[in-house]
């Protein structure tokens, strides 16, 4: 067990090793996505408020949960190639930051389609909305400092140490907007979350989020691959795997 | 994994560093130990890492491979005690424009891990700065300058100097000067390394040198 | 914290301070943009003084925030082009404590004048003689956290030659909760409320800052300067 995970921190093993995942995991999401999106938008009843417009939930809640993920995958891993000095970790975290910026910003776009139905206008600063934006602020602020940094180590361990300092403000930061949001609109604003949610709605829900997860790791394993073949052209091993391709 | 032979017991003692910059190789496998008395000069092209090595023994910069032992002991995992040992003057020396020679030597003083060194007035006199206590560094010459950092490795005595370039803007009588220091040091049973391409007047036992070119 | 410890940090606080009051323009250009940036309010929006009020604990706080990151890049730049940077991390002594020197030394010359000077602004934009009090108290609290989160981002940044604008993106998101607690306790107080909730917050917020933020500033100059 513990040597399989060792294998997997040298990038040579990975490669081989996400390559033989990724069309499993292709396979996987389209049919998940297919079973998710046909129950979430013709089997799932319409909602006796909103209409057929709450359908968006289905594409959006889960992408907002994945932003939030990523963060959490991309700072840890950042972590690990800080303290124990792991390529695979920092390649893993470089690859993640564009993927979880991406979710975060289909959760923006997708929040904000559903509050000119819901609201009668495209932005609202309701809580959710804007500690998404905040999250996007910092994915920003990550790719950012990530690509003004020329050299690969030192770009990833700056990058780990600003994902750390995020991951501790992330909770702060969401509080702090919870309340300033309970004090300039109170309740009259619908939550995206509502506490009672009908079974034929929570398992469409629940489908696509195991979709977005699983279309995460492809994405993410294709990336780190992608990166991998990057960071290790001078090696043998790619040289190798160049000349047999061509 | 540790060495199969133990490090040595005194001084400084390197192992299969290496060390890339971007795609390039900059040194691989070095291996060399520094004992007390002993000098050691880093040879090389512009651009074979001489820098870089320096920084690197300093824990400033990671290398790729390869461990630095002081004293036996890993210097990675006991930072605090080599740095109480070590001085290092760099390229950008880390002299305050804003601030006068004594008072750059104060702030080291209080920086710095040896004791009962020389008064700051003292070590400014030995390298030729009587009279410039006083005036802003800024207004002194590069060489000058590089005078007051110099000072620094009489004020905090240390057993092992790093000097990247000592001489570099110094002017024929200073270089003798620093030159004696650093012959004094190492004769006294200190330790420096240095990147220079001026020739040091020490005997062959307390010379050594590593060319990276090759 | 051993003696010699206490005498370094002792001797970089002075340090700083010496440096700073040497060149002067540096504590006095961001107070200027302060100003500066506040009295812009009226003259854009309205110099209607029931707008102005309600404005006010906002743009003073912006303000603040956009002037912290102004002199944020003096704490570590200088001393990073002229390498006293290295030696101060080849101090055997701990390198955070010698930050936390630094960032002192950055919040008297930046944030202390920042507060001497908010009530004078205050009056400017019309807030109410019940609000001062709570205006004081959000700047004494919450400043300190601005140089303290603000050091993360230079010592992330200090490598790179144009990291000025880099600075702001990646600081400015990490303010919101200060800026939100702060401007509001400001404007409760203003509404003759109670404020003790906010100012607990923005307290705890800065013993957080004061207890981990050294430590990735240290961590994060040690990654800049290699």
């Amino acid at each position: 067990m513990w040597s399989f995970f060792h294998r997997l921190a040298s990038p040579k093993h990975f490669y081989a090793f996400a390559g033989r995942l990724i069309p499993w995991l292709g396979w996987i999401t389209l049919l998940l996505m297919l079973a998710g999106l046909y129950t979430g938008l013709f089997v799932a009843p319409t909602d006796y408020q909103q209409g057929e417009s709450y359908r968006i939930i289905f594409v959006h809640v889960p992408a907002a949960w994945m932003s939030m993920f990523v963060y959490m995958v991309m700072a840890i891993s950042g972590g690990i190639g800080l303290v124990w000095k792991m390529k695979m970790a920092d390649i893993v975290a470089a690859s993640a930051a564009p993927i979880g910026a991406a979710f975060t910003f289909l959760a923006l776009v997708t929040g904000s389609l559903w509050g000119k139905p819901m609201w009668g206008t495209w932005w609202i600063w309701d809580a959710r909305l804007t500690s998404e934006l905040i999250l996007l602020f910092l994915y920003l602020g990550f790719i950012a400092l990530g690509s003004a940094i020329e050299d690969k180590r030192t770009a990833a361990n700056a990058c780990a140490v600003l994902a750390l300092v995020g991951l501790v403000n992330i909770p702060i930061i969401h509080y702090s907007v919870e309340w300033w949001n309970t004090l300039h609109q109170g309740s009259t604003v619908t939550r995206f979350d509502r506490p009672a949610m009908a079974t034929s709605m929570l398992i469409p829900l629940l489908i696509m989020f195991l979709a977005y997860k699983i279309y995460f790791f492809l994405v993410l394993f294709m990336r780190t691959r992608a990166e991998i073949l990057d960071r290790e052209r001078n090696t043998g091993w790619v040289k190798q795997l160049v000349t047999e391709a061509s | 994994m540790k060495p199969a032979n133990a490090p040595a017991r005194e001084g400084l003692e390197v192992r299969n560093l290496s060390c890339s910059r971007e795609d390039r190789q900059l040194f691989s496998d070095l291996d060399f130990s520094l004992k007390p008395g002993m000098a050691l000069q880093i040879e090389g092209p512009n651009g074979s890492g001489k820098t870089t090595l320096l920084r690197i023994l300093c824990g400033l910069r990671l290398a790729d491979e390869g461990s630095i032992y002081w004293n036996s002991l890993d210097t990675l995992e006991h930072r605090s005690e080599y740095l109480a040992e070590l001085a290092y003057i760099g390229h950008n020396h880390g002299v305050k424009g804003e601030l006068t020679p004594l008072e750059n030597l104060r702030v080291a003083r209080a920086l710095g891990g040896g004791q009962g060194g020389l008064g700051e007035d003292e070590a400014l006199e030995k390298v030729g700065l009587f009279g410039f206590e006083d005036v802003p560094s800024r207004t002194l010459s590069a060489g000058q300058r590089r005078r007051v950092a110099l000072a620094r490795l009489l004020i905090n005595p240390v057993p092992l100097w790093i000097l990247d370039e000592p001489f570099t803007a110094i002017d024929i009588q200073g270089q003798s000067q620093i030159e004696a220091m650093i012959t004094h040091h190492v004769l006294d049973g200190g330790m420096a390394v240095l990147t220079s391409h001026h020739p040091l007047d020490l005997s062959a036992d307390h010379l050594s040198s590593v060319n990276l070119a090759s | 914290m051993t003696n010699s410890l206490l005498a370094a940090f002792v001797v970089i606080l002075r340090r700083d301070l010496t440096l700073a009051l040497r060149t002067r323009s540096e504590i006095a250009n961001p107070l200027l943009f302060f100003v500066i940036v506040i009295s812009l309010f009226p003259l854009a929006v309205s110099p209607e003084p029931k707008v102005l009020q309600t404005l006010a604990p906002g743009v003073i706080w912006v303000a603040a925030l956009l002037a912290t990151m102004l002199s944020l890049d003096s704490i570590f730049r200088s001393d990073f082009e002229d390498g006293a940077l290295e030696q101060m991390l080849l101090s055997p002594h701990s390198t955070s404590i010698l930050v936390l020197a630094k960032v002192l030394a950055h919040w008297l010359v930046t944030g202390v004048p920042l507060i001497l000077l908010s009530p004078l602004l205050g009056v400017l934009l019309n807030l109410p003689t019940e609000a001062m009090p709570a205006l004081l108290a959000t700047l004494a609290l919450g400043t300190p956290v601005l140089s303290l989160v603000g050091a993360i981002g230079v010592a992330l940044t200090v490598g790179l030659r144009r990291g000025g604008v880099l600075l702001s993106l990646l600081v400015l998101p990490l303010y919101i909760p200060v800026l939100i607690f702060a401007s509001n306790a400001i404007a409760t107080a203003g509404a003759g409320l109670e404020i003790r909730g906010q100012l607990y917050f923005l307290a705890a917020l800065l013993a957080l800052a004061l207890t981990l933020s050294p430590f990735a500033t240290a961590a994060a100059l040690r990654i800049s300067l290699r």
